[in-house]
Formats: structure tokens, sequence, C-alpha cells
């Protein structure tokens, strides 16, 4: 059997070497990319009609879903100007910090970008130098058990009150009846990059600013900041277990799909995966766009995208790469198979897309309004000042100091770091 | 005598010769030595005086010793310091892991001792027990650390599930997430995975324990207990005392077992975690290089602090 496959494989890689004429060798790239649910596996078959039309090969590098890890080691590796990785999978803010250590795209995606949301392609661009093409773009949804809901005649929750209230008394009910281990909302409350998208959420749509605002101004130390971190403090061993602070994405989709959480707040490539057959809550949930603190409805704008390495020796047939993985099959098929929100607006259109996952075209209009994190304004900082503000949050929510103060030496330690100026 | 005088007659005497030869043998040893430890090392204090960062390296300018302190006057007209020295996360940093450092290693000795006691005594099966026992310190950390993370989870870790029933809590505790608990998991696990270590090296003290002092003892009429403290400790002290300064050493740079338990906990971050993200994910390798030049000071201190109040122990015994 094994000997057979290979012997296809290989008489189809002869086959492919003489008709793929123009390539002179066939190239194997590398491609780093964090690993979340399926994704590493979906994406072999994603570059599988591109390695069948070129004759090149990829193989992927999987490293550890937290963004912060797999950043580090980028940074080392493009530091070091290692050949060994072709094609960088970054995430939506990293353009300004590793700008230097990649290809400009513009040239060769010159047919592609007028294609995506201009918003996207303005994300990644730094002085005029197109640092990645987009894959997928995020923005997280309020994951709810519509089961649970109709059950106690709830409505679904617009305001964060709402959810406080409703999540609490369906927790209760239900423990009451043998749920010892339901909980009513689960969220990421590790220290790291993901604390910032959720914090972020809650103070913007308390109407408390984007911690660093787009003219460069230090805007997070005001009163709706404070009430939306204690309002968040408040969830703390209520209806969130106190491990919440720990969570990262699939921490908290782990309780989630096991059935264990009323309200869950993730991105959307949860949703494909709530629906598996292994998957406890299929077909007993929906989602919603993220509730209200009083001002509006706030979603952290995230997403991946796709960047070639200034150091890499087989450049051609990387960018070859990315130009397919940006374009709209490769878009398609990521979307179909991983849930993942385009980034070219005639793909909400797509009635395959709309049957399939039908999360997809309701979501557009939350990603277009959705926040970016500070990462413009604040350059080659935003990691710093990203740290400094999850660390503050965190630090509120496990109860060492009160929100009011953490947020003053906050704002305190953000203007050491801006200096004289970002 | 006439060898010695013959020696002289023909060039540089024996003594010389065999310094000589020594020397050669050894200069490989020192080359790779200065290579491996004391260029990185020299390399790293030399950063700390300047402001490289992970993208420009080898550009970097001199600017004395501002990563450790400076003085910033504002446009106000006030003055503030500024600098590893003054920088509460790095003290933060100091304190969490020398309390790690102590409180792990003074748990390791007693439980270390107490496993080399059990295992040098004759049983059936005991080179099994031996070698099942070091399996902790074989398994690699950075796996420990995650087998302990998904343990000490509190939706789905065993530990909880365990005390739970026990009925020795009554909710699940969030070991890594809460800043009370947080210092203990991590105790906990490194507690877990180096007693073998410290076992196995005060084990191979006891073995040096010539028997017949046990056999006088026993003949003697002593209790157990006053030859434990009056001959057996004595006697192992030597290497117990090694086996604290191999593990002090360790503690005092301890890294991955944080990084992967309580990754960006401010109750667990420990000075080898603040300084690498400092040189890595802050860019500021400057700032970090004169963290690392800190934790290496700081180490250099204990040990040699160590070494000499062990010494002057060693001297009153001898009267």
């Amino acid at each position: 059997m094994r000997i057979k496959s290979i012997r296809t494989g290989l008489s189809a890689l002869a086959v492919m070497a003489i008709t793929s004429a123009p390539a002179a060798w066939a190239e194997e790239l590398f491609y780093v990319s964090g690993a979340v649910g399926n994704a590493l596996e979906n994406f072999k078959v994603i570059v599988k009609p591109w390695e069948e039309a070129t004759g090149n090969t990829v193989t992927i590098v999987p490293m550890p879903s937290s963004t912060s890890d797999q950043f580090a080691q980028y940074r080392l590796w493009l530091a070091a100007g290692t050949s060994d990785i072709d094609l960088y999978q970054t995430d939506v803010i990293w353009a300004p910090q590793l700008a230097d250590h990649f290809v400009d795209l513009s040239e060769a995606a010159g047919d592609l970008i007028p294609q995506h949301f201009p918003s996207v392609i303005e994300s990644q661009s730094v002085d005029g130098k197109l640092v990645a093409l987009p894959l997928f773009t995020d923005a997280p949804a309020l994951y709810y058990r519509s089961d649970l809901l109709e059950k106690y005649g709830k409505e679904v929750p617009t305001t964060w009150e709402e959810l406080t209230q409703t999540a609490q008394e369906v927790q209760d009910a239900e423990r009451a009846e043998g749920s010892r281990d339901l909980w009513g909302y689960v969220w990421q409350g590790n220290a790291y990059e993901g604390l910032t998208c959720n914090a972020l959420e809650w103070v913007k749509s308390f109407g408390g600013g984007q911690i660093v605002e787009a003219d460069g101004t230090i805007s997070i130390n005001n009163e709706n900041a404070v009430k939306a971190l204690e309002t968040a403090q408040g969830w703390i061993g209520t209806i969130s277990p106190g491990g919440v602070l720990s969570y990262q994405e699939e921490e908290a989709r782990g309780v989630w799909q096991t059935g264990n959480a009323v309200f869950m707040r993730n991105w959307p490539y949860a949703y494909a995966l709530s629906e598996g057959d292994d998957s406890a809550v299929k077909g007993k949930f929906d989602v919603a766009p993220l509730p209200t603190g009083g001002d509006s409805s706030a979603a952290t704008l995230g997403g991946w995208n796709v960047a070639v390495s200034r150091y890499s020796t087989k450049q051609e047939a990387a960018i070859s790469l990315a130009l397919f993985l940006a374009s709209v099959e490769g878009q398609k098929a990521g979307a179909l198979m991983n849930g993942n929100l385009p980034t070219i607006p005639a793909l909400y259109e797509d009635a395959e897309i709309a049957e399939k996952v039908p999360l997809i075209p309701r979501w557009k209009e939350v990603f277009e309004q959705a926040v970016p994190r500070p990462s413009a304004p604040v350059k080659g900082k935003y990691n710093e000042v990203s740290a400094k503000f999850w660390s503050a949050v965190h630090n509120t929510l496990s109860g060492n100091g009160t929100a009011a103060e953490n947020l003053e030496i906050l704002e305190l330690d953000l203007d050491d770091i801006k200096g004289s100026d970002w | 005598m006439t060898d010695q005088t013959l020696g002289r007659a023909s060039g540089p005497s024996l003594k010389q010769r065999r310094q000589r030869a020594a020397f050669w043998f050894l200069a490989p040893m020192l080359i790779a030595l200065f290579f491996v430890a004391a260029w990185p090392l020299l390399r790293t204090i030399w950063f700390s005086f300047t402001d490289a960062t992970l993208s420009n390296l080898y550009d970097a300018e001199w600017i004395g010793f501002d990563n450790y302190l400076q003085t910033r006057e504002l446009s106000s007209g006030r003055v503030v310091y500024r600098g590893t020295l003054v920088d509460p996360a790095w003290w933060n940093a100091v304190w969490n892991t020398v309390r790690f450092s102590f409180v792990s290693v003074f748990f390791e000795t007693i439980f270390g001792l107490i496993v080399a006691l059990v295992m040098n005594a004759e049983f059936k099966g005991r080179s099994l027990v031996r070698a099942a026992i070091l399996i902790p310190w074989a398994i690699p950390t950075i796996v420990s650390a995650k087998m302990w993370s998904w343990m000490l989870n509190d939706q789905f870790g065993i530990l909880n599930d365990i005390l739970l029933n026990l009925g020795l809590i009554s909710h699940r505790i969030a070991w890594t997430a809460t800043p009370e608990t947080a210092m203990t998991a991590v105790l906990i696990v490194d507690i877990w995975k180096t007693t073998p270590f410290m076992a196995l090296l005060i084990l191979a003290g006891l073995q040096m324990v010539p028997r017949d002092i046990y056999e006088a003892a026993r003949i003697d009429g002593i209790h157990p207990v006053k030859v434990f403290f009056r001959v057996t400790l004595p006697l192992i002290k030597p290497a117990v005392m090694v086996a604290v300064i191999f593990r002090m050493l360790d503690a005092l740079r301890i890294f991955d077992l944080v990084y992967v338990l309580t990754p960006n906990s401010a109750a667990t971050k420990t000075m080898s975690v603040i300084s690498r993200e400092n040189m890595i994910d802050f860019d500021k390798f400057a700032y970090g290089a004169a963290q690392s030049t800190l934790l290496f000071a700081i180490i250099a201190v204990f040990v040699s602090l160590y070494i000499w109040l062990g010494r002057v122990d060693l001297g009153g015994e001898r009267r």
C-alpha cells in the first residue's frame, strides 16, 4: 500500500517535472504558521492545487498557537537572517515591527490588491511597501447556546449587563439540575496578546477609547475604561471560572465545545469546529456580535497574512504561493474549511460559502466596524505597549490593585515608553 | 639527584616541563571554554553598555551605564531616574527568583536526603526503585511542564479532581492562573522534577561512608537518630554542599518551567524570563543584556558567599 502510493507519487512528480517546463526545478518551500484547531491539516488541502500546478511542494512548520510566542521566534529567525523559512504567516499587528525583513509585494500583487478590502491592504502597508498579503481577517463573535437560552426564555444579550444576568441565571438553574461543571461565560484572560483584544473590546464598547488613539495620545486612563474593567472583574468566579485568567483561545473552546459554557467570546475559527461531529454543542449554538457597554459593540480587528522572507533563496516560488493563498481560490478554500473571514468583498456574496458557513456573510458588517489595536500609532513599541496593557488588565482581574489604580500606573508607564514620541 | 642535575644542565626542570606539558594538554579545553563561555559572557556585558536592538546588533553605539541607571530631566524640570536598577519589574523578578530558589532548594534537599536514605538501605528490588525514581529528572522540562499544566488545569485537571473527591477543597483551584497559587504551582513541579537529582548526588555521598562506622555505633547501642545526626550527616556534608551549589546555580537561572507553566504572570516572572522578554519581545536588546549581566553578578555573589560560608564551617570542624 505504502510502496504503491510512493510509486504513484513519484510518477506524478515525474510527469509534473516534464509538464511544468518553465519552472526549472521543483522547489521545496517552508511555510511557518501557528496551529489552531485543524488549520494545519486543512492548509495541506488548500495548497494542493498550487502544488499540482507548479510542481513545487510546501512543508509547514508548526508553531504554538500563542501569537506572542510566535512573534518572539520569528523575530529571532529574521534578525539572524535565516533562509530556512520562506514564508511567514503574520498577525495583522506585526507589519510595522517586521517590515524590514519582508519582500515588497506591491508589484507582484498588482492585480490582486484591488480585489481586497482597502483597509486590510492599508494595515499591511508600511511606508508604501506592501509587507504581507491578507489570508483572512478576524473579528470575534459572541457564541451562545441557543438551546439553553430557549429553555429559559432568554433573549440574546446585547449589553454586557444583560450578558452577566443571563449567564448567571442560566448557570445557576443548570447547576441546580446537575450540570455541576457549567459556566456562564468563557473568554481569553491569560496574560498575552489575546487579553489585549478582549479588554480593548470592553473598554471601547464602554466608550473608553482605544488605549492609544490614532494621533498618538494615551487615552486609557478614564472613567469608562475603569467601569469596563470593573465589569469584567465581576465575572471572575461568578459566571467565569477562576481559571479563565490562564485561558487562551483553545482553552476557552475546550470548555465551550464540551458543552460546559453558556457564552463564549472567540474568533470565527471556532464556528466550524463547534459544528464538527465530535462537538457536544453541534446544532445547539449560534453567534451574535459582542455586547455593548453603552457605547456600541466593539470587535477587535484580527487577521492573518502571509509574508515572504527577504532572506529566502526561493523568493519567486514563495511569492507565487503567497499570491495563490491570497487569491479568490485560496481564500474561498480557507473560508469553507476553517470558517475564515475572507478579505475579498466578493466572497461575502458567494452562494457556496453562504450555504456552508452561514456565519461569514453575516460577519461582513461586524468586520467593517472592527476596532484596530494601536499598532499603527505606536509603531515598533507595540509589543511593549500591549504587554503593559494586558498586565494592568490581568492584575485588575486577579484582584491585584483596583482598576482605577492600575490604569493610572498604566498611563504613566505608557508615557515612559512613549518618551518624546512613539 | 642526578636526574635533577642532568635536567638543569639540559634546559627546563622536570617540574617546568610538566607544567608546560599540562598547559598544552589543557589548551584545547581552555580555547573551547573561551569561545563557548567567556566570549558570549563578555559580549553580553559589552552589549549592556550599548543601545543595541535585535535588528541592529552590530552598529550599536556605546552609551555607558544608561541601561542600568540614568537621570532624565523632564520638561517640568523634575529629575527622574530610569534604567534596570530602578525598574520595579526587574526587582519583582529578582525577588521572585530568590524566593523560588531558596524554597525549592530547601525542599529538594530535605526530600532528596530522605529519598537517598531510603535508596541506600538494602531491600529487594532496590535497583528498580533507583531507576524509577530518576524518571522525573529524565523527562525534558518542557514536556513535564506541559504535562503538569494539564494536570493543574482548573476544568479538567486531575489534581483538582482528586482533591475535590477527597473533600480537601470545596471548589476547583485555578493553580496557574491566580497570583497566590502560581508560585506554589511552579514550586511543586520544580521540586517534583529535581528531587531525584538531589537524591542521586546525596546517595553518591552516602555510599562513601564506611560501613564499619555504623557497625561500631550499633555495637555501642547508639540510637539510629543520633547516628544520623552525629555520623551520617557530617560525613555526607561535602556531597550535600556540592549538590546544593549545583541546584542553587540552576534555580537562580530558572526559565523553561516558568515560561511554559505561567507565561507572563508577574507573580512568577524570574530574572531570565524578564531579560528574554526585553531582548526579544520588546526589541530592547541592550536593556535585556544589562539584566542578564546583573543576573550573572547576582549568581556570582550567591555562589561565592555560599562557598565562603561553607569553608568557615568546615574550618570550625577541623578544630
